[in-house]
C-alpha cells in the first residue's frame, strides 16, 4: 500500500484529467469532456479510498508521508503527509468532486471542457493544501485554489459575476498575502525551514506569535469565513453556478477552518490562547448575528450561504475552546457541513436549472408538482437544522458539549441554534415547498429526474448515516487532535 | 444477544420496518398493501410488548447498550436500552394506542392522496416514540424527542396546501425547539458534571454532586442539580406544552384526527411526564425546581381548561382539554408523585385517544365540519360515537369509577399531601380546574350529540353565527374548507355510524377508559415501578396516601364524600342546564361575559405576543443587522469604502504619470540624491 506515493496520486489525478479535459477543446467534443470528466473524479475518489483503508487511527504524527527537494536553495520540499484530520477532507473533497461532475452533466451547455477541468484541478489543489506539510507548498495550493474558484464564478456565474468574483479574489487574496509574511519569518525564525513540523518546535515570543496569529488570522478568517470578513461568501455564491456554490461551501471555506488547525493552533499557541476569547466572540457573533441575518434573506442561495458562515462559527468555535469534544465536533461539522450545504445548493439548483429564479417569493407549493424533490430538500433542511439522526446534529451537539465545559454562556449562544437554524431552514422551505400551487410556472414543474435523484440520494445516504453513526468519522481524527491539542497546550515561548 | 435482547429490539424494529416499506416502498404497493404492512408491524410490536411487560414483572429489567454512536473524548456515546418497569408501560402504552389509531385510520383517511404516506408517518412516530421511552441514556433519549418533534411537524403539515397547516407546523417546530435548546443545555451540564450521559450512572452519582453549585452570574451560586433540572424540564415544558410554551399544541389540531389521537394527546405530548419521571433521581434533590414544576403544572392545568369552556371547535375543545390534563401531570411531578403522573399518563392516554378518535368519526359523519354549532342530537345516529365519548368525558371529568377519576383524585390528594413551598396554590388550582373539567367535557357531549339537530338547519342562530364568524374571518374558513371540497352537499343526508374500522378502536380504547384506573392499588402505591422512580424521604406525598389507600371501592365511597366529585357533577349538570334546559343562555352569557370571553378566545393574548415580540422581532433585528451590518458598515464602508480609496489613490498617481521625460528625469535625480543620502547616513552613524 505504501509503495504507491497515493497523496501525489491524491493530487495529481484530478489535476491530470483536469489538463486532458481541457484538450477535448471547444464544445464539440462535450460529450468527451463530460465522461472524461467523470472518469477523472471518479478515479480521484479511488485512489483516495485505499488512504482511509490504510490509515492507522492509532499512529500519532503523519502517514503516506512523501517528501522530494523542490527548491534546494531555500529549502523548499516537495512533502506531503496526512494525520485522521486530513483524511476525512480529503475524502470529502474527491466525493463532492464526482457530485459536482455529475450535478452539472447536462446543465452546463457552453465552454463543457473548461468548466469541467476547472473543477478537477480545483479538486486536485484542494488535496494538495490538505496534504502539504511544507510551509511554501501549502501556500502555493492554498493560494492557487483561488484561480479556478475565479474562473468558475466569472464565467459561468450569474449576472452580477464580476462583482462577485473579483470581491471574492480581492478579499481572500489579500487575506492570505500576510500570511505569506508569517511563512517567511517563521522560515528564519526556524533556521531556514519551511517545514511545518518544524514550525512546531520553533520558540516564538508572545509579540511574534500575536503578529504571526494575525496574519494566519487574515488568510483563514477569511476563507471560513467569519464574522466580519464574511462579506464575499453570500456575493459569491449567488452568483456562483451550483457546481461552484457545491465545491465552495463544502470544501474551500474548510481550508480557513483547517488553516487554523494546522498552522495557527501548534505554531502559535500562546498566541492562539491569548486570543481565544477573540476567537469565540467572533465565532458567536456568527452563530448569532448570522443566524438573524438569514431569517430575513429573500435569495435562496443568499440564505444558504448565510447558514453557512452561521454554522461554520460552530468549527472555529469548536477549535478556540481546546477541549476533545470542541475540535472532534470541528472537525465533524465541516465533514457534516459539507453534506449538507452542497445537498441545499444542490437543491437550489434543481429549483433554478427549472424556474431561473433564486427568490423565495417566486415559488410556493412545490411539493404539489415535485414530491420526491421535496422529500430530499426536507431531509437537508432538517439535517441543516440539526435534527438528531442527520449528521447536521452530530458536529454541533458535540461543540456545545465541548463549550459547556468552557463556559456555560458560550454554550447558550452556541445553542441558539437550534432555534435559529430551524427558523431560517424551515421558514423557507414552507415558503418554497408548502402551500398551494403559486403560480403557472410552479405548476408546471417537472420532478427531479434520475441523475438528480441519484446525486441527492447519495448526500442523502452520507447525511443520514453520518447522522446515525458518526464514529467511523470520529474514530480516525482521536490521535490527530489528541497531538493538536497536545501542541496547542505547550507553551513556546522562549526560556 | 438474548431471545429477551432480540425482543427488545423487535418492539421499535417493526413499525420502522412498516414505515420504511410504507414510505419508500409505498410507489409499487397499493393502499391495501401498504395498511397490512405498517398494521402487521404494529401487532408484532404489541404483541413483544407484552411480552416484554410480563418479563420485566417478573423481575427481569435490562440496562445495555446496542451500539456505540460515537467516541468523543472520554465520553462513549451509546445507544442503548433501559428495560424497566417505567419503560415497559410506556411501551405497552404507545404500541396499543398507536395500534389503534392505525386501524382507525383505514377508515378516516379512506378518501385521502396522501393514505400511503400517512401510515409510514405514524410508523415512523412509533418508532421514534419507542426509542424515546426505551433509552438508557440522555442522547438517545434527544435523538427521539427531536425525532417525534419532526414527525409531529411532517403530520400537522398532512395537508401541506391549507395556510393553517403549515403556519401550525412551523410553529410547533420552533416552540418545541426552544424547550429543547433548554433541554440541550441541561443535558450538556449533565455530562459535564457527571461525564457521562449513561442514566444509572447519573443517576448514581446525582446525591454526591447534590451540594453542589454553579455560578451562572458571576457571584450569584445556584444549586447545580436546580440549574439541571429546571433546564431539563424546559425541555418538558415545550414537549409537553406547558406554560408558556403551550401555544402549539391548540394549534396542531391542524394534523389529520388520527394523529391528534396518538401524537398530540397519547404519547409524544407525555414525553414531557416520562422524561422527568425518568430523572426523579435528579428532580428529588431540588426543592426549588420541584416547585417550579409543580406551578408550571397548576397554571397549565386551570388556565387551559379555562380556554376549553369558550370553543366551539370539537377537536380544540379536547385540546385545551389535553393541555389541562398535561398540567395536571406535571403538577404531580412537582409534587413527587410520579408514580401518580405516569398513572394519569397512562389512564389519559386511553379516555383522551377515544375522546380525538370519536371526535373524529364525529368529523367523518359531519363530512368535515368540526364546529359544534353545526351538530347537536347526534347520538340517536351514532350510539357506538356517543358512548364510548361518553365514556371518554367522564373518565376526564374525574368522575368515579372511570379511568380518570383514580389518576386524578391521586394528583388532587397527593398535592394536598406535599408539603412544599407552592403545593397550596397548586391544590386549589387542581380542585378548581376539576369543575371547569366537569363543564366542558359534558359541555361537548350535550353540545354535540343532544338537544337540537342543527346540522340540519341553516336557520339555527348558532350555525348563523358560525357562518358569519367564517365570513368575517377568512382565514379561519379556509383551515376548514380547503380540505374536503363536498362537504356543501353534507346536509343531503343524516349523518351515520362510522364504519368498523373507525368504531372498533373506540370500543377498544374505551373499555381501559373505564377499567384502567382499577389497578392503582398495585400501580401507584404498590411496588410497580420499583426502583425506576426515586422519591425522597423528605418528599411524603404518595407515602402519605398510601396509608390512607384501603383499596378501590373504599377509593370511590371516600371520594363522594369530598369536593372534587361534587365540583365535577357541578360542572355536569352546569353544562346540562345551559345547553340541554336553556339553550339560549349560552349567547346571553357570552354578551353578559363578553370580556372574560374575549379574553379566553383570544388564549390570553399569547399568540399575539409571540408573533409581534419573538417572530417580528427577530425579523426586525435580522434586517437590521443585515442592513445596517453586513450592507451598510461592512460592505459599504469597510469593503467597497477600501476599494473607493483605492481608486482614489490611484487617480493622483496616475496624475505622476504625465509622459513628460522632464519629470520622470527630475524624479530620477530626486531618488537618486535621496538614497545616496539614506546610504552616507547609515554608513556615517
Amino acid at each position: 500500500m505504501y509503495s504507491l506515493p497515493l497523496l501525489s496520486l491524491a493530487i495529481w489525478v484530478p489535476i491530470g484529467f483536469g489538463v486532458l479535459v481541457l484538450a477535448t477543446g471547444s464544445d464539440r467534443n462535450a460529450h468527451m469532456a463530460r465522461v472524461l470528466a467523470l472518469i477523472g473524479a471518479v478515479l480521484g475518489l479511488l485512489v483516495t479510498l485505499p488512504l482511509y483503508m490504510g490509515f492507522s487511527p492509532a499512529l500519532g504524527g503523519f502517514q503516506y508521508v512523501q517528501k522530494l527537494e523542490w527548491i534546494e536553495t531555500l529549502n523548499v520540499n516537495y512533502h506531503l503527509g496526512i494525520d485522521g484530520i486530513s483524511l476525512l477532507l480529503i475524502l470529502l473533497n474527491s466525493f463532492t468532486t464526482v457530485i459536482v461532475v455529475v450535478a452539472g452533466w447536462e446543465i452546463i451547455q457552453k465552454r463543457v471542457a473548461q468548466y469541467m477541468a476547472s473543477f478537477l484541478i480545483l479538486s486536485g489543489l484542494m488535496n494538495g493544501v490538505f496534504c502539504a506539510l511544507d510551509a511554501l507548498l501549502f501556500y502555493v495550493f492554498f493560494e492557487s485554489t483561488l484561480i479556478p474558484m475565479f474562473i468558475i464564478i466569472g464565467i459561468w456565474g450569474g449576472a452580477r459575476r464580476v462583482y462577485a468574483s473579483m470581491k471574492f479574489f480581492l478579499y481572500t487574496l489579500l487575506g492570505s498575502l500576510l500570511s505569506l509574511v508569517a511563512l517567511i519569518y517563521l522560515y528564519f525564525a526556524s533556521n531556514g525551514s519551511f517545514s511545518l513540523l518544524d514550525f512546531y518546535d520553533t520558540p516564538l515570543t508572545l509579540t511574534a506569535q500575536v503578529l504571526i496569529f494575525f496574519a494566519f488570522f487574515m488568510a483563514f478568517a477569511v476563507k471560513v469565513p467569519m464574522w466580519p470578513v464574511h462579506t464575499w461568501l453570500p456575493d459569491a455564491h449567488v452568483e456562483a453556478p451550483t457546481g461552484g456554490s457545491v465545491v465552495l461551501a463544502a470544501i474551500m471555506l474548510k481550508l480557513g477552518g483547517y488553516g487554523f488547525l494546522r498552522l495557527s493552533l501548534p505554531i502559535v499557541p500562546d498566541a492562539s490562547h491569548a486570543l481565544a476569547g477573540f476567537m469565540i466572540f467572533l465565532s458567536l457573533v456568527a452563530v448569532v448575528y448570522i443566524g438573524l441575518v438569514a431569517l430575513v434573506q429573500t435569495d435562496m442561495k443568499k440564505l444558504i450561504a448565510y447558514s453557512s458562515i452561521s454554522h461554520m462559527g460552530f468549527v472555529t468555535l469548536g477549535l478556540f475552546i481546546f477541549n476533545a469534544q470542541g475540535m472532534e465536533g470541528a472537525v465533524i461539522q465541516m465533514i457534516s457541513h459539507g453534506f449538507i450545504s452542497g445537498a441545499l445548493f444542490l437543491c437550489v439548483g434543481v429549483l433554478y436549472d427549472r424556474m431561473h429564479t433564486r427568490a423565495i417569493g417566486d415559488y410556493g407549493g412545490v411539493v404539489n408538482t415535485m414530491p420526491v424533490f421535496a422529500a430530499f430538500f426536507m431531509l437537508f433542511a432538517m439535517a441543516n437544522a440539526g435534527l438528531p439522526g442527520t449528521s447536521g446534529f452530530v458536529g454541533e451537539f458535540t461543540v456545545i458539549l465541548g463549550a459547556m465545559q468552557s463556559n456555560f454562556w458560550f454554550a447558550f449562544l452556541a445553542a441558539t441554534t437550534l432555534i435559529f437554524g430551524a427558523a431560517y431552514t424551515l421558514w423557507m422551505y414552507k415558503r418554497v415547498i408548502f402551500g398551494a400551487v403559486a403560480n403557472r410556472h410552479v405548476a408546471e414543474l417537472k420532478d427531479i429526474n434520475l441523475r438528480e435523484f441519484m446525486v441527492l440520494g447519495v448526500l442523502a445516504v452520507a447525511v443520514l448515516v453520518m447522522g446515525v453513526w458518526p464514529d467511523p468519522v470520529a474514530e480516525v481524527m482521536h490521535t490527530a487532535v489528541g497531538d493538536i491539542l497536545a501542541h496547542v497546550s505547550n507553551s513556546k515561548l522562549p526560556e | 444477544m438474548s431471545d429477551m435482547q432480540k425482543l427488545y429490539l423487535l418492539v421499535p424494529l417493526a413499525p420502522l420496518a412498516g414505515a420504511i416499506a410504507a414510505g419508500l416502498g409505498g410507489w409499487a404497493l397499493s393502499r391495501r398493501a401498504v395498511h397490512c404492512i405498517t398494521i402487521l408491524g404494529m401487532l408484532v410490536c404489541v404483541a413483544a410488548s407484552v411480552l416484554v411487560y410480563q418479563d420485566v414483572m417478573l423481575g427481569h429489567h435490562f440496562n445495555g447498550a446496542l451500539y456505540t454512536w460515537m467516541v468523543s473524548g472520554n465520553t462513549r456515546f451509546e445507544i442503548g436500552f433501559l428495560i424497566d418497569p417505567l419503560s415497559a408501560t410506556m411501551m405497552i402504552v404507545v404500541s396499543f394506542v398507536s395500534l389503534m389509531v392505525h386501524i382507525y385510520t383505514i377508515g378516516y383517511m379512506a378518501d385521502d392522496p396522501g393514505y400511503k404516506r400517512f401510515f409510514s408517518y405514524i410508523s415512523l412516530f412509533t418508532f421514534a416514540m419507542l426509542m424515546l421511552v426505551m433509552s438508557n441514556n440522555f442522547l438517545q433519549l434527544f435523538f427521539g424527542w427531536e425525532a417525534v418533534g419532526l414527525v409531529s411537524y411532517l403530520l400537522i403539515g398532512f395537508w401541506y396546501t391549507r395556510p393553517t397547516a403549515i403556519y401550525a407546523n412551523l410553529k410547533a417546530f420552533l416552540v418545541n425547539r426552544v424547550g429543547d435548546f433548554g433541554f440541550l443545555l441541561g443535558i450538556a451540564l449533565v455530562l459535564m458534571y457527571f461525564g457521562t450521559l449513561d442514566y444509572a450512572t447519573v443517576f448514581g452519582n446525582a446525591a454526591s454532586l447534590s451540594a453542589n453549585t454553579i455560578e451562572l452570574i458571576p457571584g450569584v451560586a445556584w444549586s447545580l442539580m436546580t440549574v439541571i433540572c429546571i433546564l431539563l424540564f424546559i425541555g418538558a415544558m415545550g414537549k409537553s406544552a406547558q406554560f408558556p410554551l403551550h401555544v402549539w399544541l391548540p394549534d396542531s389540531m391542524e394534523g389529520p384526527t388520527p394523529i391528534s389521537a396518538l401524537i398530540h394527546a397519547a404519547t409524544m405530548v407525555t414525553a414531557g411526564i416520562f422524561m422527568v419521571a425518568r430523572m426523579s433521581p435528579l428532580f428529588e434533590l431540588s426543592d426549588t425546581a420541584l416547585t417550579f414544576v409543580m406551578l408550571i403544572g397548576a397554571i397549565t392545568a386551570f388556565f387551559m381548561a379555562l380556554i376549553a369552556t369558550v370553543q366551539y371547535d370539537i377537536k380544540r375543545v379536547v385540546a385545551y382539554s389535553t393541555l389541562s390534563q398535561l398540567g395536571y401531570m406535571t403538577m404531580a411531578l412537582g409534587a413527587s408523585a410520579y408514580s401518580a403522573a405516569i398513572f394519569h399518563l397512562f389512564t389519559h392516554a386511553f379516555f383522551k385517544a377515544v375522546l380525538f378518535l370519536g371526535a373524529g368519526s364525529v368529523i367523518i359523519a359531519m363530512h368535515h365540519e368540526q364546529d359544534m354549532r353545526k351538530m347537536g342530537g347526534l347520538a340517536k345516529y351514532m350510539p357506538i360515537t356517543y358512548l364510548t365519548m361518553l365514556i371518554g368525558a367522564l373518565a376526564n371529568a374525574g368522575l368515579p369509577p372511570f379511568a380518570g377519576f383514580f389518576s386524578k383524585d391521586t394528583i388532587i390528594e397527593a398535592l394536598h399531601a406535599s408539603p412544599l413551598a407552592g403545593a397550596g396554590i397548586a391544590h386549589v388550582l387542581a380542585v378548581a380546574g376539576v369543575l371547569v373539567g366537569g363543564f366542558y367535557s359534558f359541555r361537548l357531549i350535550f353540545y354535540t350529540f343532544h338537544g337540537k339537530e342543527r346540522f340540519a338547519d341553516p336557520d339555527h342562530p348558532d350555525v348563523k353565527a358560525c357562518e358569519a364568524e367564517r365570513a368575517h374571518d377568512n382565514h379561519h374558513a379556509d383551515g376548514h374548507d380547503a380540505h374536503d371540497d363536498h362537504h356543501q352537499d353534507s346536509h343531503a343526508h343524516k349523518p351515520h355510524e362510522s364504519p368498523f374500522v373507525v368504531w372498533f378502536p373506540l370500543i377498544m380504547l374505551a373499555i381501559p377508559s373505564v377499567c384502567a384506573g382499577w389497578i392503582i392499588g398495585n400501580f401507584v402505591f404498590g411496588d410497580h415501578f420499583g426502583n425506576a422512580i426515586t422519591v425522597a424521604q423528605s418528599h411524603p406525598a404518595i407515602a402519605t396516601l398510601r396509608h390512607e389507600f384501603h383499596g378501590v371501592v373504599p377509593m370511590v365511597t371516600h371520594a363522594i364524600t369530598t369536593l372534587p366529585f361534587w365540583l365535577a357533577l357541578a360542572g355536569a349538570a352546569a353544562a346540562f342546564y345551559i345547553y340541554i334546559l336553556q339553550p339560549t343562555l349560552p349567547a346571553v352569557l357570552r354578551a353578559k361575559w363578553g370580556r372574560v370571553v374575549t379574553v379566553l378566545m383570544d388564549k390570553y393574548g399569547f399568540d399575539r405576543f409571540n408573533d409581534w415580540f419573538f417572530a417580528g422581532g427577530a425579523r426586525k433585528l435580522g434586517a437590521g443587522l443585515w442592513q445596517g451590518g453586513d450592507v451598510t458598515v461592512i460592505d459599504g464602508l469597510i469593503v467597497n469604502g477600501s476599494a473607493k480609496v483605492v481608486g482614489w489613490l490611484s487617480t493622483v498617481i496616475r496624475k505622476l504619470q504625465s509622459g513628460y521625460i522632464y519629470n520622470y528625469a527630475f524624479a530620477m535625480i530626486f531618488g537618486i540624491v535621496l538614497l545616496l543620502s539614506l546610504t552616507l547616513w547609515s554608513l556615517a552613524s
